[in-house]
């Protein structure tokens, strides 16, 4: 496998491939537009979809060779290609990646023809526009895991905004000019503080090397020399950013919002993936480049608090919503609460396991996500009171809902179970009250969710409505769209390793470089007190 | 090579571009002049003006390559004024283009509207250039006297004799603080040349001058006016209002580069050894940010929004002006030819998608706009988010920001808080560009709303220019960001002690 890929040179070009295929085919969306008047819009969707439809799985074909070509036990970057780009101010086209960034990549690249099916149907105006704009998304989202410069990664974190903002302020639901709206302002708020602390650590680097330089590695060599001047601010501005798109616990009400009005393809890819940039975020930059600052007691402990309150939270307002996309939207909160533990419990399995949840996390939602557009298409209703009695008459969707409850609880046996156990596990020898507290809020998970289930399949069939849908259970489509969901979400439960294996060589350098770096400023403390 | 000012032959070559530009359009005045106004005859003068402004800019981009400088004197032979003056002639190109069809549209025959346009633009060539306090007046001068003209162009709408009214009578105003201020300088150290000022000062330790600080103070509240910086803005969204679109996008862009120019040479050829200004202006960019976002807010009319988000641009610019590094001209050159694609485009737009013979732009006319015009939605959503400064779709809008917060970031002193009241206050500024996007995208379509005239071949080469420009030096602003780097004037470096000497915000 390895002569083939290395025969191609593959990794010298997929990676720029990966960004520049979705923009191309957005490019061929637009022209194609123009053939078809307001008229034919059957046509110009059957059209559209199928154009996004290869696109997309064209993307997620090249990217698969990726599980092989890239050497995750490599402290170097993977598939690593670096173009000048503004050289005069230091900005370098740099991508690359390293075990965390691949799962992310490929879930990204794997979740996007399933987007596209997931609109199949639903997507009935304006489709090229509508299948364009996704995979601009797709290229932004790629990028901001790939990137190995900060103005490259603040470009691409950006340029996913206008896509998404557009998809649920034109293709949304009632609200849906106020979500998208909130959705936009509150990212921005924070992004654009972090742009001020970029250009903070390019000025910081300009005045130690004499070149001004964005590049990752420099920032992070910098990192190692101790706290730059004003590494409280700067990481404060890169964790506001990044809280905001986890989102953490005070800055989470845009989600619930941008949920419930986004079309099915957006919830799939603000839940699966937007969200995991957040996080991502933190793992990649605000804790590496300010070890000092996240991993001091008082810091440390404010994100430990407002993860696990994040966690609790998310699960009992969860409880209580009468609206299942809602529901799911506040099960996010609570699971993206599990990686921001791992993540600041700071130790190997911690953050395998943060990992984990975000892998899994993608799955499990993207696939509830999916489903509920599926009922939501026969019965354009979300409320849970609204349905009942569906698993005699929708005996596939019934399983397969059932399936990936089971999983967004945790149940063993499913991916759910792996990412939660590895976090509670590697948080409780170092936060071990945080992690109790954390651990409770898989019992409500389960009262959530299940009783949600049984709200739509099992209570008695009574609405005439439901009734009706005898008959028109899971088509051809869906079923083929749920099955690698399914199927990933038993092969994660059962056999995880593969995962945990590419991520477990980044996840323990991570840990080592941040660990280093707080006991040597501690040495430092107690030195200058003596 | 070296210009001799003192040579009057050698002072002409340097003046060469103003000079082609000036008696081209003394030519044009007369041609303007040779028959009664018709739709054809003013489409005829305005490619007349069109030719010499393009001339022009071939001269100074010739004189650009040529390089050179010049002794010390009147006028300045620099890299600055090369590119602040092929900012200011792109500017005019696009405003005769819009306005020769837009004109029509309003039901306005005259052909001098064009010549004015050129009259103008070389009045701010003069300011680019201008070295010396007396030829700064002169250039404010023709350039005013020519916009007067413009804005009441429209003689058969009252809202555009308002306009012009208010604005002569406000201009007559601070020029007269302009003009007291540059006595009070000349009564305080006998000199007008901006390089003997500065020399002046350094002799007779004039720093902390009482009638000097007036002087200068006087000054900025004059050029304060005519950037539109808060609290001087007043008559701002009056006369955009009340003028045609594409002088109103003139003035955004135009005048306010020209008086821009002129206020960083002023302030960093003459008045480096002064730290006072300092504190002042980076309160007036504090407010005018804040203030100037605030109000744009809350207005339903879509010029009155951009002559606001006019504003806002002042403030950020001025924070640029404060940073007073090296990097400070550069970053304006640079920010500003991304601001001027932006509102020449934004300003057309408005000018296709208004109604005939009516003066005003509500949003509502916007809603559903990509349902009919999807490309100039497009657009327009292009400019506002160069505007908004949006990295990839807002292209060099983008740049522009990230440059000038460097520049703040860069600047000793906490410059810092000021960038981050930029960052800050343009979240504020989504609040009311994105609500265009929202209406012309997402909204429908008013029932039996008309659909926008056609766009002519005019306005389409300005349109597809600048937001080709836009999007296309987004992605690849590197030559830009190298021929921006040749062409900033090095302001000298202001002593520490003296930025001190401005206690409060920025220590």
């Amino acid at each position: 496998m390895h002569a083939f890929f290395d025969g191609i040179g593959y990794n010298g070009w997929i990676l720029p491939v990966l960004l520049v295929l979705p923009l191309l085919g957005a490019l061929v969306l637009v022209a194609d537009a123009r053939r078809f008047g307001t008229d034919q819009a059957e046509a110009a969707m059957a059209r559209s979809r199928s154009i996004a439809l290869w696109i997309c799985l064209a993307e997620a074909l090249l990217s698969l060779g990726l599980w092989w070509s890239v050497d995750v036990s490599s402290a170097a970057w993977q598939a690593a290609v670096t173009l000048p780009w503004i050289p005069q101010w230091g900005v370098r086209f740099a991508v690359g990646l390293d075990g965390i960034a691949l799962m992310l990549v490929l879930l990204t690249t794997c979740l996007m023809p399933l987007a596209v099916l997931g609109s199949w149907t639903s997507i009935r105006e304006r489709t090229h526009s509508y299948y364009a704009l996704l995979l601009v998304l797709t290229t932004g989202m790629l990028g901001v895991f790939m990137a190995l410069d900060l103005v490259l990664f603040y470009v691409m974190w950006e340029v996913m905004l206008i896509p998404m903002y557009l998809i649920i302020g034109i293709w949304g639901g009632q609200r849906r000019l106020y979500a998208s709206l909130k959705f936009f302002l509150y990212t921005m708020i924070g992004s654009l503080l972090m742009l001020v602390a970029i250009i903070w650590i390019g000025m910081v680097v300009r005045r130690v090397t004499g070149a001004p330089d964005f590049s990752y590695d420099t920032a992070l060599q910098l990192a190692r020399l101790g706290p730059i001047p004003g590494a409280f601010w700067a990481f404060l501005a890169f964790a506001l950013a990044f809280a905001v798109k986890v989102p953490m616990f005070p800055f989470h009400t845009w989600l619930p919002d941008a949920h419930v009005e986004a079309p099915t393809a957006g919830s799939v890819i603000l839940a699966a993936i937007m969200l995991k940039m957040g996080t991502f975020g933190f793992v990649r930059f605000a804790v590496p480049l300010f070890p000092e600052i996240a991993m001091a007691p008082a810091v440390r402990s404010v994100f430990l608090a407002l993860a696990v309150i994040g966690i609790v939270y998310g699960a009992l307002v969860a409880l209580v919503q009468p609206d299942f996309k809602k529901l799911v939207a506040y099960s996010s909160v609570s699971h993206l609460g599990f990686v921001m533990l791992g993540i600041f419990a700071m130790t190997v399995e911690a953050m395998q396991g943060a990992l984990m949840v975000t892998i899994s996390h993608g799955i499990s939602t993207g696939a509830l996500f999916l489903l509920i557009g599926m009922i939501y298409e026969r019965r354009h209703t979300r409320l849970l009171a609204d349905y009942g009695g569906l698993a005699s008459v929708m005996p596939l969707f019934a399983v397969a809902l059932t399936i990936v409850a089971l999983s967004s609880i945790g149940v063993p046996g499913t991916n759910g179970f792996v990412g939660e156990f590895l976090v509670l596990i590697g948080s409780f020898p170092t936060q071990p009250w945080y992690a109790v507290i954390a651990a409770t809020s898989v019992i409500i998970a389960a009262a959530y969710l299940l009783w949600a289930v049984q709200r739509i399949l099992y209570n008695p069939l009574t609405k005439p409505e439901n009734q009706a849908l005898r008959g028109r259970d899971l088509n051809w489509r869906e079923l083929g769209l749920l099955a690698p969901l399914l199927l990933a979400i038993v092969w994660l439960g059962v056999y995880p390793k593969p995962v945990l294996q590419k991520t477990e060589a980044a996840a323990s350098r991570l840990v080592q470089q941040v660990e280093s770096a707080r006991l040597s400023e501690q040495r430092a403390q107690t030195g200058g007190a003596r | 090579m070296t210009y001799d000012l003192s040579q009057p032959a050698a002072l002409m070559a340097a003046l060469l571009p103003d000079l082609l530009l000036m008696g081209g359009a003394m030519a044009l005045a007369l041609l303007a002049a040779w028959r009664p106004a018709s739709d054809a005859h003013q489409r005829l003068v305005g490619q007349g003006t069109l030719v010499v402004l393009a001339t022009s800019l071939v001269s100074v981009i010739l004189a650009a390559l040529r390089g050179g400088e010049a002794t010390a004197g009147v006028i300045a032979v620099d890299g600055f004024r090369w590119a602040v003056d092929a900012v200011i002639l792109l500017a005019a190109m696009g405003t005769v283009a819009l306005n020769i069809e837009q004109q029509p549209r309003d039901g306005i025959r005259h052909a001098e509207s064009h010549v004015l346009v050129g009259l103008a633009a070389s009045g701010m060539m003069v300011l680019a250039a201008a070295r010396d306090l007396m030829v700064i007046f002169l250039g404010i001068e023709i350039m005013s006297v020519a916009i007067y003209a413009l804005v009441g162009l429209n003689r058969r709408s009252a809202r555009s004799a308002e306009a012009s009214l208010k604005y002569f009578l406000l201009g007559a105003f601070a020029t007269g603080f302009l003009l007291y201020g540059i006595a009070l300088i000349y009564g305080a150290t006998g000199q007008t040349q901006l390089g003997s000022i500065s020399a002046a000062i350094a002799r007779h330790a004039l720093a902390l001058d009482p009638m000097l600080m007036v002087g200068i103070g006087l000054l900025i509240i004059g050029f304060g006016f005519k950037v539109a910086a808060v609290p001087f803005h007043m008559w701002a969204p009056d006369v955009y209002d009340g003028a045609t679109t594409p002088i109103a996008g003139f003035m955004a862009a135009g005048v306010k580069a020209a008086a821009f120019a002129t206020l960083l040479r002023i302030l960093y050829e003459a008045f480096y050894l002064v730290g006072l200004w300092i504190e002042p202006l980076a309160w007036v960019a504090v407010v005018t940010m804040i203030v100037g976002n605030l109000v744009a807010l809350s207005q339903r009319d879509i010029k009155r929004m951009l002559a606001y988000s006019g504003i806002v641009h002042t403030g950020y610019l001025l924070v640029a002006a404060v940073a007073a590094t090296d990097l400070a001209s550069t970053v304006f050159t640079f920010y500003m030819l991304g601001y001027t694609l932006a509102t020449l485009g934004a300003f057309a737009i408005v000018g296709v998608v208004q109604r005939d013979g009516e003066g005003g732009a509500p949003l509502a006319a916007y809603a559903g706009l990509w349902s009919t015009r999807p490309w100039l939605a497009v657009g327009m959503s292009v400019f506002l988010l160069a505007f908004l400064g949006f990295p990839v779709f807002g292209g060099l809008g983008f740049f522009g920001k990230w440059y000038l917060l460097s520049a703040a970031i860069d600047a000793p002193g906490r410059l810092v808080v000021l960038s981050i009241i930029v960052v800050l206050t343009s979240v504020i500024s989504a609040g009311y560009y994105l609500p265009v996007i929202r209406a012309m995208f997402m909204e429908p379509r008013a029932e039996g709303a008309t659909s926008p005239a056609p766009t002519g071949a005019l306005t389409r080469v300005v349109l597809i220019v600048s937001a080709g420009l836009i999007l296309v030096c987004g992605l690849l602003p590197s030559s830009l960001a190298t021929i921006a780097l040749r062409n900033g004037f090095a302001p000298h470096a202001i002593p520490d002690e003296v930025r001190a000497t401005g206690a409060g915000l920025l220590r």
